[in-house]
């Protein structure tokens, strides 16, 4: 199995066996993330961009770490130090990073489609982290991630997706991706936030609308929380206690789910809107794990886009062994090689 | 003289359609009689247009030329160039240039430019209130003496419902159309494209097709109060046709335009490419039907095709920050070919109708291809195979969505006043 993109632009048009297999892909660095010292050497002499265009700080500290992990550098641009502000283009801006001679671009921007528009002008590969409404790949495989391992699979499960939907790129990449293994979805807030347009973007995922969130909760498997946002929004909202009042997710509601349902929020939370602290801290929430699983999905990004096809298909963590006999390479491929998924990659 | 040979000439406004050739004299039309009459004539240039549709002048009752302010993205010049490679003989340029046209000298500039350098007629048409703005009505009267022949505030609608109908009110008396730009601003807030799945898949904002038709029923309402002839620009919802069948079915005077781009895409071609954002955005598949329905039952008056030049430079960007408009001079005639008469929708002479009797009928002027007449001839092919390729085009822009598709049937040659203004290879 190879990766047969170039970018990582979107979930919607993968496949799941190249779904599982970048997944997969990134079991060896979540082991990765669980030793005292982290840091490969794969990816040294690379040089991973980073261009957020809108703020962020979690994805931006998450694929910063994962290049560093990796052993890549990484250059930063912030939307507020770049050029722009002074009238540079999209276009140009992305022809100035390229010309630094960056191995990878990974950008964030407020208008949808606004990683494809680059990645059709440049020959270096693009990851999309985050455009507009449309998509939140890495944020995507990130929580099928951390479902599969909590769950032990991804298959047929009844999720529940709570919120603002009609402005959350998370929703679409969650639908796109757990969509291909047979999930089915509840999309549940304020009608307003629930276009019925939604239920038609994932043909053959069955995708329904409520707005009652008792409703919408009732046999969950996964319940995965949107952040009421305020930045994304071109209408009237509705008011803060509208909200509390009829959707946040409290530990009274979360009976309706079934015992065992995982909460899930792609941060960062509004505590005491969406969710009361008690779920947001209870056993059932998955919260920092997902914030931990993103680093390993983004280092599986980086590493496949990167290293993915100069590499005879091995993985990195045991092809990286004899480089640098440093304790903590050693130790990291030790590891890893005993992982079965890099095991397999090997032989 | 000019003597166009064994033509087949369809005029809609006498129901002719048969071989024939065509005389022109000057500036009008000399004599229309059967193949070979002329033959004895001794110093008459000829075309031969055997095997091709000779047809009175086409008019694009809708096009930007962006002259004066924006003659990066087009002129007058380079846009009628255009028009006459598309087949048109005379184009309607809309106001929102800049400054506005809303005022006379700027009437008497476009019509100076268009006698000096333009390649087809130009009417120009004058806005509807000052600047565009939607406060006070603009010196109308004035510009329908220098030589308008509608009003509008294209690019927008008229602001408010009072301003509308004092314009409409206003213009009944000057005898002039009113071409609405019907959109409801506040529906349409933010909007790159229509509203639907795709818009949802795709992330993008989009508009309800309730942004166009609230803003129709709006403008029909008000031309039954007021009695003066509404003209609803590139009509692109059914909802929005239905408003005019309405009115249509109530006697008033209200007309309506579909462009090339409404009646070949739709809202699922977008892929975050801006050479398929405009404005009206491309619509569902069943409005598409729905338009395609009413340019063949009559409800629709006129195929127009919204030229909207933009310079690369502006128009290059990320789909959200792009600039409505698309170019549409040069692929309207094949395109209706393709989508409507080849699949037989409508018929050869109702195609000839909504390019020419249509679009006169809005403006209050014949068309027809008669002795007297003034010479303005459009001839094309519905069988000649071509590839429509945008750095061809005279025009200053490249942002047509239709670069690179392979037509059968084209514009073979343009004749405004007696004269040659383009002629294919």
């Amino acid at each position: 199995m190879i990766y047969r993109f170039r970018d990582l632009l979107a979930l919607e048009p993968l496949s799941a066996a190249e779904l599982t297999f970048l997944l997969d892909q990134s079991k060896p660095f979540q082991e990765i993330q669980r030793h005292p010292l982290k840091k490969l050497a794969t990816l040294r002499g690379k040089t991973v961009a980073l261009a957020f265009f809108e703020t962020s700080t979690r994805t931006r500290i998450s694929f910063g770490t994962a290049a560093s992990r990796l052993g890549a550098d990484s250059m930063n641009l912030q939307a507020e130090a770049s050029s722009l502000k002074k009238g540079e283009t999209l276009l140009d801006t992305a022809f100035n990073l390229n010309a630094m001679k960056p191995d990878c671009l990974v950008m964030r921007h407020s208008a949808s489609g606004a990683a494809d528009y680059v990645a059709r002008h440049l020959d270096m590969p693009v990851v999309n982290a985050g455009d507009g409404t449309h998509e939140h790949p890495s944020q995507g495989l990130l929580d099928a991630l951390t479902i599969r391992d909590r769950k032990g699979t991804i298959e047929n499960l009844n999720v529940t997706i709570l919120g603002d939907l009609s402005h959350s790129r998370v929703a679409r990449s969650n639908i796109h991706l757990l969509g291909k293994f047979g999930c089915r979805f509840t999309l549940c807030g304020p009608a307003m936030w629930v276009p019925h347009e939604l239920e038609k973007i994932a043909p053959g995922t069955p995708i329904r609308s409520v707005y009652k969130i008792e409703e919408a909760l009732e046999d969950a498997d996964v319940i995965i929380m949107l952040r009421v946002q305020t930045e994304r929004q071109h209408e009237p909202s509705i008011s803060a206690n509208d909200y509390i009042h009829g959707y946040q997710l409290n530990a009274e509601r979360l009976k309706r789910a079934k015992p065992n349902a995982l909460v899930l929020h792609p941060g960062p939370m509004n505590r005491g809107i969406e969710i009361t602290p008690e779920v947001a801290d209870g056993p059932q929430s998955c919260v920092l794990e997902q914030v931990t699983n993103g680093v390993a999905v983004r280092m599986a990004i980086l590493y496949l886009l990167i290293a993915g096809d100069s590499e005879d298909g091995a993985h990195p963590a045991v092809r990286q062994a004899p480089a640098t006999p440093t304790a903590h390479n050693r130790r990291s491929t030790d590891d890893a090689a005993q992982h079965p998924v890099s095991k397999g990659k090997d032989s | 003289m000019l003597l166009i040979k064994s033509g087949r000439v369809i005029d809609p406004a006498s129901k002719t359609d048969a071989l024939m050739d065509v005389l022109l004299d000057g500036q009008v039309v000399k004599e229309v009689g059967e193949p070979g009459r002329f033959a004895g004539l001794k110093d008459a240039d000829i075309l031969d247009a055997d095997g091709m549709i000779v047809a009175p002048g086409f008019i694009d009752l809708h096009v930007h030329l962006r002259e004066p302010g924006q003659e990066s993205s087009e002129s007058i010049e380079s846009g009628t160039r255009s028009a006459a490679r598309g087949g048109f003989t005379a184009v309607c340029c809309m106001p929102n240039t800049r400054p506005v046209h809303d005022n006379a000298s700027i009437t008497r500039f476009i019509l100076d430019q268009a006698r000096m350098v333009g390649a087809t007629r130009v009417w120009p048409i004058g806005a509807a209130s000052v600047g565009s703005q939607g406060e006070a009505i603009a010196e109308i009267a004035a510009m329908k003496e220098a030589g308008i022949v509608a009003v509008s505030d294209d690019g927008k609608p008229i602001a408010t419902a009072r301003l509308t109908r004092q314009v409409m009110d206003y213009c009944r008396s000057l005898g002039l159309p009113v071409i609405e730009h019907s959109e409801d601003v506040s529906l349409a807030a933010g909007a790159v494209m229509r509203e639907g799945v795709t818009s949802t898949r795709l992330g993008l904002r989009g508009m309800p097709a309730a942004a166009e038709s609230v803003c129709v029923a709006r403008d029909v309402q008000l031309a039954q109060l007021t009695g003066a002839r509404l003209h609803v620009a590139h009509l692109s919802a059914k909802g929005s046709l239905d408003q005019v069948r309405w009115a249509k079915s109530h006697g008033l005077s209200v007309t309506c335009e579909v462009t090339p781009h409404h009646f070949t895409l739709i809202d699922e071609d977008v892929q975050y490419d801006s050479r398929f954002k405009m404005n009206p955005p491309l619509a569902s598949r069943e409005d598409r039907h729905a338009l395609i329905a009413g340019l063949a039952d009559g409800a629709v008056d006129a195929i127009a095709t919204d030229h909207a030049p933009h310079e690369p430079a502006l128009k290059d960007v990320e789909f959200d920050r792009a600039p409505f408009g698309i170019l549409g001079l040069e692929t309207a005639i094949a395109l209706t070919l393709e989508q409507l008469v080849h699949l037989k929708k409508i018929s050869l002479q109702r195609m000839v109708e909504l390019f020419t009797v249509g679009p006169a009928r809005v403006l209050g002027i014949e068309r027809r291809l008669a002795v007297g007449q003034p010479a303005d001839i459009t001839i094309f092919s519905t069988t000649h195979e071509w590839t429509y390729n945008v750095n061809d085009s005279p025009s200053k822009s490249r942002n047509s969505p239709f670069d690179g598709r392979i037509f059968k049937g084209a514009p073979m040659a343009t004749i405004v006043a007696g004269k040659l203004a383009f002629r294919r290879n």
